[in-house]
């Protein structure tokens, strides 16, 4: 096993990763930028190294820095957390080369999942479903214009390097595609350097449900099972739960089965997520494949009782899984609410500030994953992310009630929140039905 | 009559979508601000003429800061 690992990343995902890091008696070793010199990640791991400036691009995002830091730290391995560099090839290439072990799967997945155009054609040849659309990127408003045409109206616009939901757009008529396709272009190229797009069919009122999956190296991948994260804003989750709520047994075996063929073709290893849309008929089809850990892996593990870094962590060093398909075995139903640095009132505008006062919650079946203490400054730099509050339950009903009655007890005064708005989402009639789809809160339903 | 057009949101100028002289309508985005990866159009509160663009890209710039002058 490795002795140290450098954690490439901040806020709760550093501090998620230390834990399974002293689980196994590793060292772990935190990475920082000057916003976040005092920030709880860095007192809190073993050593620390400051690695540039508080834009992302001069810090987190710097693999130079950052494989510097891990030389200086004498790390055998780097976790990248989400987000930043962990679905970044070239980053799991350098950490090879620089002879670091990086914890998730090999640069050829990544690269082959991160141009989703590829992805679609993999997963189609897998024989996973795929929505009707491009075979291949399209880098003209011509192509665009006959692919919308023969798929249909309204489409979707997504840029190939895409992910977060940046550089895409609904597109209801052909006369609107000129316009749509340039903006998605600009933006696409603005943030990844490449402005390509591809056409996918739009789906009306779609649920997002995604399966957590893991390749041991030795050719197996087992699911575990799926997770319910529809309850979106700007293709960001904000409430994800397992089991999801009400899904046909037949739609629930066919995602598994995709699922697993899907990772199985392009030889997966360590821990990805297959994320799907499902339709109103049960029909699924596939989205796009996360190669890293999730943000919500918290209601995969409690409902599994799998500790998916420590799963992790133990793969990369070469070490079987201590778990085989026939032991994932869900209990009870586990439910989990993002709470941003964003003002719901003004339609999720970001809320930077200093967190003046912190009551975090607890009680039984509650866990806390958070980034924030008294005096954190939370900056205009990064993901707003300041704490997931998950809660397990026998039922679904009695998780839902624990996540209210907990979060009812969490005070954060210094930023906006999206505190009230999880509070009205747990009491809604359609959510607490498990009646949900990806469209529900720009149409305003959970409005207070 | 010359009018400033304010932040409505702290975060750090990405882009400059206007420039001085530029005659823009209501509700055209006059500079992009980014803040915690989401990019935010400063608009233009009524149509008129740029005559003045105060901030500079990567400058951060806290709400209620004045980022341009229309008329």
């Amino acid at each position: 096993m490795f002795r140290t690992v450098l954690v490439a990343n901040r806020a709760e995902i550093a501090r998620r990763v230390f834990r399974a890091c002293r689980t196994l008696g590793i060292r772990p070793v935190a990475v920082y930028s000057e916003a976040d010199r005092d920030a709880p990640h860095v007192s809190e791991a073993d050593d620390a190294y400051p690695i540039g400036g508080a834009a992302a691009r001069e810090s987190y995002l710097n693999i130079e820095a950052i494989l510097d830091a891990a030389r200086r730290a004498k790390a055998d391995a780097i976790h990248p957390g989400y987000g930043f560099l962990s679905e970044n090839a070239d980053f799991a290439d350098a950490c090879a080369r620089a002879g670091f072990v990086f914890i998730g799967p090999g640069a050829e997945a990544i690269r082959a999942m991160g141009d989703k155009t590829e992805a679609r054609r993999l997963m189609k040849a897998a024989g996973v479903p795929v929505l009707p659309g491009s075979e291949a990127a399209v880098t003209d408003v011509a192509a665009a214009r006959r692919l919308a045409e023969a798929t249909g109206f309204p489409v979707m616009l997504k840029a190939t390097a895409g992910g977060g939901g940046i550089g895409m757009a609904r597109v209801e008529t052909s006369a609107a595609l000129e316009r749509a396709f340039a903006a998605a272009f600009r933006r696409s190229q603005a943030a990844f350097g490449v402005g390509a797009l591809y056409v996918e069919r739009w789906l009306d009122r779609p649920r997002h449900v995604e399966v957590q999956v893991f390749g041991d190296g030795t050719g197996h991948v087992a699911h575990l099972h799926e997770r319910e994260c529809s309850v979106q804003r700007r293709h960001q989750k904000l409430v994800e739960e397992s089991p999801a709520p009400d899904l046909p047994p037949a739609t629930k075996a066919g995602l598994l089965a995709a699922a697993v063929a899907g990772a199985r073709a392009i030889g997966y290893v360590n821990a990805g997520t297959l994320e799907f849309l499902v339709d109103g008929s049960g029909a699924f089809y596939f989205l796009e494949m996360n190669t890293r850990l999730q943000v919500e892996h918290p209601v995969t593990e409690v409902v599994t009782g799998v500790d998916l870094v420590v799963s992790q962590l133990r793969a990369a060093a070469g070490q079987r899984p201590e778990w085989m398909q026939d032991d994932i075995v869900p209990r009870g139903a586990a439910i989990e609410g993002r709470v941003y640095a964003e003002d719901p009132a003004k339609s999720f505008l970001p809320s930077p500030g200093t967190v003046e006062r912190l009551a975090v919650p607890s009680g039984p079946g509650i866990r806390v994953d958070s980034g924030i203490e008294v005096g954190s400054v939370v900056t205009v730099h990064y993901d707003p992310l300041l704490m997931k509050v998950i809660a397990h339950g026998a039922t679904r009903a009695e998780a839902i009630d624990r996540l209210r009655a907990a979060l009812t007890g969490c005070v954060i005064e210094g930023v906006k929140t999206t505190l009230p708005f999880l509070g009205r989402v747990l009491a809604h009639d359609g959510f607490r039905r498990g009646a949900v789809d990806t469209q529900m809160v720009e149409r305003g339903a959970f409005n207070g | 009559m010359a009018e400033e057009i304010k932040a409505h949101i702290t975060g750090v100028v990405f882009q400059i979508a206007a420039k001085t002289g530029d005659a823009i309508a209501v509700g055209d985005p006059v500079i992009v601000l980014e803040s915690m990866k989401m990019e935010i159009p400063v608009e233009a509160p009524r149509a008129g003429t740029v005559t003045e663009i105060r901030v500079e890209e990567g400058q951060t710039v806290q709400e209620g800061e004045t980022v341009a002058v229309i008329e």
